[in-house]
């Protein structure tokens, strides 16, 4: 399995956990990640919300080089395969719009190539019969709240992914990989997004929210698909526990690291050590080794 | 921080105040969406996870664009805290994509230059947008930095930025591209 891979902007810095554990899966899997060579930034939130052809041509770039290397497309970010997911669906099904973009790119973009997430690429049937024959050491104990958030699964009309409003592809996951994911209300719930930044009362609202119904249904920590969402579960779970008045430190992992972690994938172990937020609760949950944290935090 | 997040709601124009026409068109030219096929059920505003914090609720702005109450709209916080989630648009009856209409009001509000009452909400999408002109790629270090020059909001997160910053998740050089005359070409049109 080859696909031209769509690291995008965060997954070399404030996601490097991603990016890590997302190759060194990849790799483990036998699946071959070739990365975009010159991509651009997608646009994110940014494009669609300041300028509607800019946010299909950003994306429509990225696409037409992955044509010209004949490969789909694997976009771990979620932001980002939902951007380069819409792009497709639109210049699909726009003749005009495709001429237009495509008369400013070298490399043009006529549809011949898909986008996926790194969700939808490592949870298909094959990929977690490879995953449960490669794992050393199940990861019982482990009690994660499945927390898709919103740009993986929505719109469905435009993604096609999994289901909307009751997604199930994670919880698989964690179960092949030994753990019990918990029923819980907010998967698919939004953190807040790109207001992490710009408006982070609203992140510490959603973040709040979120944390207390996962910890309300037994979570020992949250498993995400998102580098916002991750950033933002990390970020703000303290100033939120301390709005709520309630404990809220909750370990929140990428879903890359666990299925790393149960493979026991060499390096990935690595990655816990920049979390902002101490997973050796966690880890202890499920009988590993403490890590110890790059930087005392 | 503050916890009050809840904007006072704004009342609505009163029934002599002008109203357009077209604003309903100038969204549908840019997004393709009818807001006339809104019938108020309220659905969208029951799922949106910001709507807490909003000024006129996601279904009113579609009321407000069907009556065209153009301004109470473009000059409202609630086009700006819309998170982008599209649960809006995933669970419409009538199958509006309420997001979609949220970014044309954006969109329109920029192009025609209305107050913007969530000013560091739209700094930020430029500063991105900047970066992405100049760089092909987003530094989060320097897009951090200088969001928060431009915001003025220098101290908040700084205790985090620090953190990540050691942690090695803020590279302190900013990754271009090589074609970025093809990329910013792409933002002329």
């Amino acid at each position: 399995m080859r696909y031209a891979y769509f690291p995008g902007c965060s997954l070399e810095s404030t996601a490097k956990e991603f990016g890590a554990s997302t190759d060194l899966v990849a790799e483990a899997l036998g699946i071959e990640l070739v990365e975009i060579p010159d991509w651009n930034c997608c646009g994110a939130t940014s494009a669609h919300n300041l300028d509607h052809e800019l946010s299909v041509s950003l994306p429509a770039r990225n696409l037409g080089i992955a044509e010209r290397m004949g490969l789909d497309v694997v976009a771990p970010c979620a932001a980002c395969y939902n951007r380069m997911r819409s792009a497709e669906m639109e210049l699909k099904g726009n003749q005009a719009l495709r001429d237009e973009i495509n008369a400013r790119l070298t490399k043009k973009y006529t549809g011949a190539v898909t986008v996926r997430s790194a969700l939808e690429v490592f949870t298909t049937p094959d990929v977690l019969e490879k995953v449960a024959a490669n794992i050393r050491k199940p990861l019982s104990g482990l009690k994660p709240a499945c927390y898709y958030g919103c740009l993986l699964l929505r719109p469905p009309k435009v993604l096609g992914f999994d289901d909307a409003e009751a997604p199930t592809s994670l919880d698989r996951a964690m179960e092949i990989v030994g753990a019990q994911p918990i029923d819980w209300y907010f998967k698919n719930e939004c953190c807040g997004a790109s207001f992490g930044l710009s408006k982070s009362e609203i992140v510490v609202k959603l973040v709040g929210d979120i944390v207390s119904n996962a910890k309300k249904h037994g979570a020992n920590c949250i498993v995400t698909v998102c580098p916002l969402c991750m950033t933002n579960l990390e970020m703000r779970q303290a100033a939120a526990g301390k709005l709520r008045g309630e404990d809220l430190t909750m370990p929140v992992f990428y879903f890359t690291e666990l299925l790393g972690l149960a493979m026991e994938v060499p390096g990935v172990k690595k990655c816990f050590a920049s979390h902002l937020v101490d997973v050796n609760p966690a880890l202890d949950a499920i009988g590993r080794e403490p890590v110890a944290a790059e930087v005392e935090s | 921080m503050s916890s009050e997040v809840v904007e006072q709601a704004a009342p609505l124009g009163s029934i002599n105040a002008s109203t357009d026409p077209t604003f309903k068109r100038k969204i549908r030219a840019i997004c393709g969406e009818n807001v006339m096929e809104c019938y108020q059920c309220g659905e969208c505003t029951a799922g949106c996870p910001a709507a807490f914090a909003m000024d006129v609720a996601p279904n009113q702005v579609l009321r407000l664009a069907q009556l065209g109450f153009a301004d109470e709209v473009l000059e409202s916080s609630a086009i700006w805290l819309c998170a982008g989630c599209e649960t809006c648009a995933t669970r419409c009856p009538r199958g509006v994509a309420l997001s979609k209409v949220m970014d044309a009001c954006r969109q329109i509000a920029v192009r025609e230059d209305k107050p913007c009452k969530q000013a560091n909400v739209l700094k930020l999408h430029q500063e991105i947008l900047r970066q992405i002109s100049t760089f092909g790629r987003v530094h989060e270090i320097s897009l951090t930095a200088l969001y928060k020059l431009r915001s003025r909001d220098f101290f908040s997160d700084i205790f985090a930025g620090i953190q990540m910053f050691l942690k090695g998740k803020l590279g302190l050089i900013p990754s271009r591209i090589k074609d970025r005359r093809e990329v910013r070409g792409l933002f002329k049109h």
